[in-house]
C-alpha cells in the first residue's frame, strides 16, 4: 500500500489566535505552532494500515518553511518520507486553492490511499477530504470512524459517521479517506523514532516545481476576502451563586425570569 | 428578482429546521429557489414545508444515485444548476454533508466558498466567528458565484406561505461521482430528542458525572426542558455518551437559546462549540472552573444535588 497522509501546522490550540493585522491571514508568527492535533489521528491510521498490509507512508504538507517541524513529528511517529510544498506565493491560499495545490503534489505520488483528518483547528473548514477527492477524481470516504482496507480485493470500506449512527461506505482503491478523531489513539514518537526521522527523505517543492502557476494560489487570487476582523465582545459577566440547598430552584427561577421555561 | 439557490437540508425528505432558516435568509438577498436533492419519492415530504417558508421555485432532483453515493452526485447536480441558473448566491447548511457538497460544487464552478456564516447582508458580506468564536470576521466572496454554508440556528425562521413553481431536474451523474457507495445505513441512537445543532435548548454533561449511567440525570433534565443532550469530549472518550453528541472543537458547534453545562470545566476546545449560545447556565462544584467565565448564571454546587432539584422545579412550573 502506497499511502499519502496530509498534515498541517497550525497555531497551538491553547495559544490566543489572531489574524495578522496587515493582510488578515492567520497570524502564524506570534504563536507556537504545532501539528494540527486531528492530523495525528490521520498519521496514526496511515501507520496502522501500513503495519497491517505493508507499504509506505508519505507525509504531504503545504505551509511555511517552519512547517518542517510538523513533518518531522509525522516522520518520528513512523512515516517513511515527506513532501513539503512551500513557497511565499502560497501564503493566504484558501481551502479551494490549497486543495488544488495539494492534489497536484499528491497525484505525482500515485497513492493507493490518501488519508486526511476531518478538519484543522485553525480554519475548521472540514472540507479538505471532500475537496481532495474532487480534485483527484477519487472516491470520497470522509468522516470515517473506522477504516477497513482489503488490498487483495483492492477495496476500502469505512463507517461514515452520521447524526444518528453511521453509513457503511465502500469504494475501490485508490481512494481518499478522511478520519474523525474517534478512530484511534495516536502514538507518541519514540526516542528512536525521533532520531530516525532526521535521516528520512524530505522533498521540498516550490510552486513552479510542483507544476503550479503562482497566479492560481495565494491571497491575491483567493476566492474570498476578509473585510474586517474584531475580537468577540466579552460576554457580560453573569451571576454566580453557591448552592445553599436550593440551587436547583435558583436556576429554575433564573430560567423563568429569562422566559426560558 | 435575483435568484438565490437554497440547498434543502432533509432526512429522507423530512426537512430540517435549518432549511426554513436558509429560505428566510435567502429572501433578504433575492428570490429563493429551493434545491431538493434526494432519493426517489422523498420530495413529497418536503413540498409543503418549502412552500410554507417562501420558496418561489423548487428544483426537484430525485434519484437513487443521490441517495446511494457519498456527496459527489449532489455536488455535481448543484454545480450544473449553478451554471444554468447563475444565481446571485448559493446557501447551504453548515452541516457535514452539506458543507462537503457546497465545497465540491464551489470547486467545480470555480467560485469562492465561505463556511460557518452566522449572518449575511444583502450585499453578501458574511459574518463568521473564527478561532473558536473568539474573533468575528466579515468576509465576502470575490470569485464566481458565492457559495455560503450557514450555521443552523443563526437566523430566526419566518413563514411566508406561497405556491412555488416546480422544475424536475434530470439527474445524470458521471461515473466518477458514483464511486463511494453507501451499502448500509445503521441507526444507533434514536433518542426522540431534538437534533443537537438545531435544538433551542441543549443540556450537556461532562466528566463531573463520574459514570455513564449518571447521564440519566442529564437526560431527565433535558427531557423536562425539551432539550437535546450534549457531552464533553471527556464524557464521549470515556464511552459514557455517543461521539455524535460531543460539543466542541472536534464535535458539534451549537448555538441554542439556552445551554446548560453540567459537570463541565469549560476547556477552550469545549467553549469553541458552545460559546455563541444566547444564554449559558453552568453547574460545577469548582468555583474556579473556567466555564463560569461564560455563564450568565453559574451555580457552584454538587450536580447530584442540583440537577434533580432543577428537573423537579422545571416539571412543577410546566
Ligand atoms: C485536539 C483536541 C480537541 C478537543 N475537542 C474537544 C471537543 O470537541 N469537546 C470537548 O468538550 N473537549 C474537547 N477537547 C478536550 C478538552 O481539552 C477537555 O479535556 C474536555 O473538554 C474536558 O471535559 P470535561 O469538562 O467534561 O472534564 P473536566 O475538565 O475534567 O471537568 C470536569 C468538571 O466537572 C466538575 N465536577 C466534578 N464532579 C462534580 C460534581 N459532583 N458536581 C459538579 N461538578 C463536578 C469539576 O469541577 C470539573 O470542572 C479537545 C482536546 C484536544 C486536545
Amino acid at each position: 500500500m502506497n499511502i499519502v497522509v496530509t498534515v498541517k501546522q497550525v497555531p497551538d490550540t491553547w495559544a490566543e489566535k489572531k489574524l495578522d493585522a496587515s493582510d488578515r491571514t492567520t497570524d502564524r508568527k506570534s504563536v507556537d505552532n504545532v501539528m494540527n492535533e486531528m492530523d495525528e489521528y490521520g498519521v496514526e491510521e496511515a501507520l496502522r494500515i501500513k503495519e497491517a498490509h505493508g507499504g509506505e507512508v508519505t507525509v504531504v504538507t503545504m505551509g511555511p518553511q517552519k512547517a518542517v517541524e510538523t513533518i518531522r513529528k509525522a516522520l518520528s511517529m513512523g512515516a517513511d518520507k515527506a513532501v513539503h510544498l512551500t513557497d511565499d506565493a502560497l501564503h493566504g491560499s484558501d481551502a479551494l486553492q490549497t486543495s488544488k495545490a495539494l492534489a497536484k503534489v499528491i497525484a505525482t505520488l500515485s497513492p493507493d490511499l490518501v488519508i486526511t483528518a476531518t478538519e484543522a483547528s485553525d480554519a475548521r473548514g472540514g472540507v479538505m477530504g471532500a475537496l481532495l477527492a474532487e480534485r483527484l477524481g477519487l472516491p470520497q470516504l470522509t468522516l470515517a470512524r473506522k477504516v477497513t482496507v482489503d488490498p487483495a480485493a483492492g477495496t476500502v470500506q469505512i463507517e461514515r459517521q452520521a447524526d444518528n449512527g453511521y453509513a457503511l461506505v465502500e469504494a475501490s482503491l485508490p481512494a481518499v479517506v478522511g478520519v474523525v478523531e474517534k478512530i484511534n489513539e495516536p502514538r507518541y514518537p519514540s526516542f528512536k523514532g525521533i532520531m530516525a526521522a532526521k535521516k528520512k527523505p524530505l522533498t521540498t517543492l516550490g510552486v513552479g516545481e510542483a507544476g503550479l502557476d503562482a497566479s492560481e494560489v495565494g491571497l491575491a487570487s483567493a476566492g474570498s476576502k476578509v473585510d474586517d476582523a474584531e475580537p468577540r465582545p466579552p460576554r457580560q459577566s453573569g451571576t454566580i451563586v453557591k448552592d445553599e440547598g436550593d440551587g436547583g430552584a435558583k436556576i429554575a427561577e433564573f430560567l423563568a425570569t429569562q422566559k426560558l421555561i | 428578482m435575483a435568484e438565490v439557490l437554497v440547498l434543502v437540508e432533509h432526512a429522507d425528505g423530512e426537512p430540517k429546521k435549518v432549511t426554513a432558516e436558509l429560505l428566510t435568509l435567502a429572501r433578504t438577498l433575492g428570490e429563493p429557489s429551493a434545491v431538493f436533492l434526494g432519493g426517489p419519492g422523498t420530495y413529497a415530504k418536503a413540498k409543503e414545508y418549502l412552500a410554507q417558508y417562501g420558496a418561489a421555485k423548487v428544483y426537484v432532483g430525485e434519484s437513487d444515485d443521490l441517495a446511494d453515493y457519498v456527496v459527489a452526485p449532489a455536488a455535481e447536480v448543484l454545480a450544473k444548476l449553478i451554471a444554468s441558473a447563475s444565481p446571485v448566491a448559493v446557501l447551504t447548511a453548515a452541516t457535514p454533508d452539506a458543507r462537503e457538497t457546497a465545497a465540491r460544487a464551489a470547486a467545480k464552478s470555480d467560485s469562492g466558498f465561505l463556511w460557518d456564516a452566522v449572518g449575511l447582508t444583502p450585499e453578501l458580506v458574511a459574518t463568521q466567528g473564527i478561532f473558536g468564536g473568539s474573533t468575528i470576521v466579515q468576509s465576502h466572496v470575490t470569485k464566481g458565484i458565492p457559495v455560503i454554508a450557514v450555521r443552523p440556528n443563526s437566523t430566526a425562521a419566518e413563514a411566508a406561505p406561497g405556491t412555488p413553481t416546480e422544475e424536475q431536474l434530470t439527474i445524470e451523474v458521471s461515473d466518477v461521482a458514483k464511486t463511494a457507495k453507501i451499502v448500509d445505513r445503521v441507526v444507533e441512537a434514536k433518542s426522540g430528542r431534538p437534533d443537537l445543532t438545531e435544538a433551542q435548548i441543549v443540556v450537556s454533561g461532562g466528566r463531573g458525572l463520574g459514570a455513564g449511567e449518571n447521564f440519566a440525570l442529564v437526560e431527565k433534565l433535558a427531557d423536562s426542558l425539551g432539550a437535546a443532550v450534549g457531552a464533553s469530549r471527556a464524557a464521549t472518550d470515556a464511552g459514557w455518551y455517543p461521539h455524535q453528541n460531543q460539543v466542541g472543537q472536534t464535535g458539534k458547534t451549537v448555538s441554542p437559546q439556552l445551554y446548560v453545562a453540567v459537570g463541565i470545566s469549560g476547556a477552550i476546545q469545549h467553549r469553541a462549540g458552545m460559546q455563541t449560545s444566547k444564554t449559558i447556565v453552568a453547574i460545577n462544584k469548582d468555583p474556579e472552573a473556567p466555564i463560569f467565565e461564560l455563564a450568565d448564571f453559574g451555580l457552584v454546587g454538587d450536580l447530584f444535588q442540583v440537577v434533580p432539584q432543577l428537573t423537579d422545579e422545571v416539571e412543577k412550573r410546566k
